[in-house]
C-alpha cells in the first residue's frame, strides 16, 4: 500500500491547487483505501491551502466520501421504494448471513462493507446493487450472493 | 380494454417509432459541420419554435436560457449537462448517455457555439462511475473532431460523489467549485452568474439530445408531437407495478389513464409522478389528469403502485429519502422534512391522533413557501397529493 501522502500529492499534481478541483482530489483519495481518513483530509488542506475544517466539511457532506474505514470492496444495496417492493429486504439479510455481518458492518477480514443507498437507477430491474462501480441488478438472493465470489 | 403484455408492448413500441427522436442513430459529425456554418439566431430560432422546455424537472424553457446566457457579456461562459440524475424512478439518461452520448455532446457544442463557451461539463452521479471509462473515450474522439473543425470547444467530466441535492443546478455549481453541495439563492440564475461566477447554461441530459434533434430537423417533427403546453416528447422512466417496465420515449399530453393501460398490470391504484418530488395519482383521477406541464408535470419519473401495496410504507419511502437528502442548510426543509417523518410514524402508531395529520399538511405548505430550493419546496408534492387521497391508509 502506498503512504497516504504520496497519494495525496498524486492527487493534487493530477488536478491542481485550485479549489475546484477538490472534489476530484477527494475521490481519487478515497478510491485508494475506499475511506478518506482525517490525517488525508489534513495533508489534502495543507496540500491546497485550505483549512482542515473546510476540506472535512466538504468530505463529510457526501455519502460516497466514506470517512470510517471501510472493506475493500463496498456492497451499496438500493432501499428506495421500487426495489423495496421488489424483495430488497430479502436480498439484505442473504448478503447479511452470506457475509456474517449486519447492515452498516465490515467484515473482519475488511473484505466487505454492506451498506444501503438511495435509488441507483435500476428501478426497472430491481433489486438493485452497487459493488464499487459495478452494477447488478434484477437480484435474486442466491444471484447477489455468486455476486460475492467475484470479489473473494 | 385489457391487453395482453405482448398486445401492450406492440401498441408501445409503435409509439416510440413513430416519435424516435432521442435514440435515433444520426451522423454528429455531419450535423457539427452544418451547425458551425449556421448563424446562432437562426439556431436559437429553431429552439424557440420547438417550444422545449427542460427535461430534468422544472421545465424552463430551454430558449431562454439559452438568449440569457447568450445575451451576458463576459469572455468566459459554460455549458454544463446535468447527469446527476438522482430523482427515484427516472433512469432515462442513464441509457441516453450509454447509447447515444455523441448526441448529448453535439447538444453541448451547439449550446456553446450559441452562448460562446469554450469549455463543457458533464456532471455524471457516482453511481453511474460505471460509465466513465465509454463516455471518456467517447468524449475525446468528440474533443478531437472539434479541434480538427477548428472550433474551440472541450468537454470534461466530473463524477458526483452521493447526493441527490447536487442534481439541483446551484448545489451543482457548488459542488464543481470544491463544495458542500448546498443550493444558492436565486437569482442570479446561472445562466447569469453559473460555476466559477460565469454565466452558465445548464441542462439535462435529455434536454441536450432533443436540442440536437431539433437543429437536425431545422425546427420541425419535435413539435408535431405533445400539445400547445407540453410540446414534443419526452423519456420516461417506467417502474412499480408494471405489465411493462423500462425506458420509452412517448408523446406528451397522454393522460394517465392511457398510459396505465399501456403499461400497468391491470391493477394499478396509483402513479406517482415525478418520483419522490412528484405528485401521486390516484386511480379516479386517472382520466383527467394530462402528463405534461398542464397536468403533472415529470422528469420522466413514474412509479405505479397496484392495491396490494400500502401507500404509507410508500410515503414513509419518500419522506425518508428526502430526510436524507435535504441538504440540511435552510431551516423548514431540514427539521420539516424530519417533523413529517415522525409525524406520520406517530399517527401510524396512535401516538397521535388522525387530525394531527392536518398539522403535517400545513407544515408541508409552509415548507413550499419558506425553503430554500426546489427540494424542500417540492416535499409538499408527494406528501400532499398521498395523504389527501390515501388518508385512511395513512392513519389506519
Ligand atoms: C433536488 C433537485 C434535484 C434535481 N436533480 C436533477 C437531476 O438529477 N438532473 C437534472 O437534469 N435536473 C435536476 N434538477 C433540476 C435542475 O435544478 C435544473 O433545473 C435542470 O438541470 C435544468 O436543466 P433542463 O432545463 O434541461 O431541465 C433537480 C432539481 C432539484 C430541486
Ligand atoms: S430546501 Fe432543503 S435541500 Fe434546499 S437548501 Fe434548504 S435544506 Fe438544502
Ligand atoms: S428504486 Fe432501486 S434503483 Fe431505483
Amino acid at each position: 500500500m502506498q503512504s497516504s501522502e504520496n497519494i495525496v500529492r498524486k492527487a493534487v499534481k493530477k488536478y491542481g491547487k485550485g479549489r475546484e478541483n477538490l472534489l476530484p482530489i477527494l475521490q481519487m483519495v478515497r478510491k485508494e483505501n475506499n475511506y478518506l481518513s482525517e490525517d488525508q483530509l489534513r495533508e489534502i488542506a495543507t496540500e491546497m491551502d485550505l483549512s482542515a475544517a473546510d476540506v472535512y466539511g466538504v468530505a463529510t457532506f457526501y455519502s460516497f466520501m466514506d470517512m470510517q474505514p471501510k472493506g475493500k470492496n463496498i456492497i451499496r444495496i438500493c432501499k428506495t421504494i421500487t426495489c423495496f417492493m421488489k424483495g430488497k429486504d430479502s436480498i439484505v439479510t442473504a448478503l447479511e448471513d452470506a457475509l456474517g455481518i449486519k447492515m452498516g458492518e465490515t467484515t473482519p477480514d475488511r473484505k466487505f462493507s454492506l451498506l444501503e443507498a438511495n435509488c441507483i437507477g435500476w428501478c426497472h430491474k430491481g433489486p438493485a446493487m452497487l459493488i464499487n462501480d459495478k452494477v447488478y441488478v434484477e437480484l435474486t438472493p442466491e444471484k447477489a450472493i455468486q455476486a460475492l465470489e467475484e470479489y473473494r | 380494454m385489457v391487453m395482453t403484455r405482448d398486445e401492450k408492448l406492440a401498441k408501445i413500441n409503435a409509439h416510440q417509432e413513430r416519435v424516435n427522436l432521442i435514440f435515433e442513430k444520426i451522423d454528429t459529425l455531419r450535423l457539427m459541420e452544418k451547425v458551425l456554418t449556421l448563424d446562432n439566431n437562426k439556431i436559437l430560432e429553431y429552439i424557440k419554435e420547438s417550444g422545449l422546455k427542460g427535461r430534468g424537472g422544472a421545465g424552463f424553457p430551454t430558449y431562454l436560457k439559452w438568449k440569457l446566457a447568450a445575451d451576458q457579456k463576459s469572455d468566459v461562459k459554460y455549458v454544463i449537462c446535468n447527469a446527476d440524475e438522482g430523482e427515484p424512478g427516472t433512469f432515462k439518461d442513464r441509457k441516453i448517455l450509454e447509447e447515444q452520448a455523441e448526441k448529448v455532446f453535439t447538444g453541448m457544442a451547439i449550446c456553446a457555439k450559441v452562448i460562446g463557451a469554450s469549455l463543457g461539463y458533464i456532471y455524471l452521479r457516482g453511481e453511474y462511475n460505471f460509465l466513465v471509462p465509454l463516455l471518456v473515450t467517447k468524449m475525446n474522439v468528440f474533443n478531437d473532431d472539434m479541434k480538427k473543425f477548428g472550433f474551440n470547444f472541450t468537454i470534461d467530466l466530473r463524477s458526483g460523489s452521493g447526493a441527490y441535492i447536487c442534481g439541483e443546478e446551484t448545489a451543482l455549481i457548488e459542488s464543481m467549485e470544491g463544495y458542500r453541495g448546498e443550493a444558492r439563492n436565486k437569482p442570479p440564475y446561472p445562466a447569469e452568474k453559473g460555476y466559477l461566477g460565469k454565466p452558465t447554461v445548464i441542462n439535462n441530459v435529455e434536454t441536450l439530445v432533443y436540442c440536437t434533434m431539433i437543429v437536425l430537423n431545422e425546427g420541425k417533427k419535435f413539435k408535431n408531437f405533445g400539445t400547445e403546453i407540453s410540446t414534443g416528447s419526452k423519456v420516461f422512466s417506467v417502474s412499480g407495478d408494471a405489465d411493462v417496465e423500462g425506458i420509452y420515449e412517448l408523446e406528451l399530453g397522454m393522460t394517465i389513464q392511457e398510459f396505465v393501460d399501456l403499461f400497468g398490470d391491470g391493477d394499478t391504484k396509483a402513479v406517482q409522478v415525478g418520483g419522490a418530488s412528484g405528485f401521486c395519482v390516484p386511480r379516479k383521477k386517472f382520466k383527467e389528469t394530462i402528463i405534461g406541464f398542464e397536468g403533472v408535470p415529470t422528469g420522466g419519473s413514474m412509479m405505479l403502485f397496484n392495491s396490494s401495496r400500502s401507500m404509507y410504507h410508500i410515503l414513509m419511502n419518500y419522506m425518508e429519502f428526502m430526510q436524507e437528502e435535504s441538504c440540511g442548510q435552510c431551516t423548514p426543509c431540514r427539521v420539516g422534512c424530519q417533523q413529517l417523518v415522525k409525524g406520520i410514524q406517530a399517527i401510524k402508531h396512535k401516538k397521535r391522533p388522525a387530525s394531527y395529520l392536518d398539522e403535517l399538511v400545513k407544515l408541508a405548505k409552509t415548507m413550499r413557501v419558506a425553503s430554500k430550493c426546489g427540494l424542500g419546496q417540492s416535499v409538499a408534492n408527494p406528501f400532499i397529493s398521498i395523504v389527501e387521497n390515501f388518508r385512511e391508509e395513512i392513519i389506519y
